[in-house]
């Protein structure tokens, strides 16, 4: 993706996350409220994010790869347990990272 | 009113990493001003630049940046009635409906404190997150090779850090696991930003078909914001 194509498809991710936003406010309060669809919409975020890890920290090109991200991650977990801030969580995972490629790992 | 600019602070500081994140994805600095702005919601924006970054197509981007909003939805029947918007100001309410104003906002006994922190922290929030991207969208310009930086494990770790609040419960880390499985498994054979959607797909699924202890979406943001307040 790239230049008006991306544009776009920023505009329109944009305004879709809006109206989804919106349609909580509009829509009568016990058509949103059942616990099934709470409990789906949790699960679905959980799934994405989920997803989006494993993508991000082991994959390359579309093949499974494992590298100094995995190490960083698990960096970033430890950094989780102790309850570090979002930032120093991010952080963490991008020193560990650097330093085991400094050293030669790929 | 401390409660809601404490949130706002802690988390328009992961603003930074979100900006530059997105110029490493291969965002300019406007169109990561852009989703910020428009888009307003730090996992919609984190999954959009992370599948855009990673080849996937429009269409995959869009649909894993809004079904990752999906839960902003359901909070728009908690916040409506506190807030009780009209016109504009519903209008401006909506685009302020994210996990950190919803929590503080219901998280108040007094109607009036109800409303004041909901509106303080997504003020708040608003503007320090967008502040704080373009900072960061700055200094990722500047990085150069992202890999040398460890960059690309940094995204790895924001989802990491998203998605760590709302495993709370046995239903969610269940999820959690199969949605890795099968993202690693069809990655080689599924266009990329198609094996992350098949993980949304399983998690309906499970959502469905599991009737367990109630994996509820108030309970994990409230996790999430006390979580915030306690770091420093």
């Amino acid at each position: 993706m790239k230049g008006a194509v991306l544009w776009l498809a920023i505009v329109a991710a944009g305004v879709a996350t809006f109206a989804i936003k919106l349609v909580g406010h509009l829509l009568p309060r016990h058509w949103l409220a059942k616990p099934p669809v709470a409990r789906v919409a949790a699960l679905v975020t959980v799934a994405l994010l989920s997803a989006l890890v494993a993508v991000q920290a082991a994959t390359s090109n579309g093949r499974v790869v494992l590298d100094a991200r995995v190490a960083g991650l698990a960096a970033a977990a430890v950094a989780l347990v102790v309850r570090a801030p979002f930032v120093v969580v991010v952080l963490v995972a991008a020193v560990v990272t650097a330093l085991l490629r400094w050293a030669g790992l790929p | 009113m401390r409660q809601a600019l404490s949130v706002a602070v802690a988390t328009g500081l992961y603003g930074v990493s979100f900006g530059a994140l997105s110029v490493v994805a291969g965002l300019d600095v406007w169109q990561t001003m852009a989703l910020s702005l428009v888009m307003f919601s730090g996992g919609s924006q984190f999954a959009f630049i992370g599948v855009a970054g990673s080849g996937g197509s429009p269409g995959a981007a869009i649909a894993t940046a809004a079904l990752v909003g999906v839960r902003n939805a359901l909070y728009g029947p908690q916040v409506a009635p506190l807030v009780e918007a009209r016109g504009a100001h519903r209008l401006l309410a909506a685009q302020l409906t994210i996990d950190e104003s919803t929590a503080v906002g219901t998280a108040q006994r007094d109607p009036t404190a109800a409303r004041v922190g909901f509106w303080w922290t997504g003020a708040g929030v608003f503007l320090l997150w967008n502040v704080f991207t373009l900072l960061g969208a700055l200094l990722g310009g500047a990085a150069g090779d992202p890999r040398r930086y460890g960059l690309d494990a940094a995204a790895a770790a924001a989802f990491l850090g998203l998605v760590w609040p709302r495993l709370a419960d046995r239903a969610a880390q269940v999820v959690a696991g199969a949605a890795v499985v099968v993202a690693l498994a069809t990655t080689p054979v599924l266009p990329s930003g198609v094996p992350v959607l098949l993980a949304a797909g399983l998690a309906v699924l499970v959502g469905v078909l599991w009737r367990p202890d109630g994996a509820g979406v108030p309970r994990a943001v409230a996790a999430r914001v006390s979580s915030e307040r306690r770091s420093p």
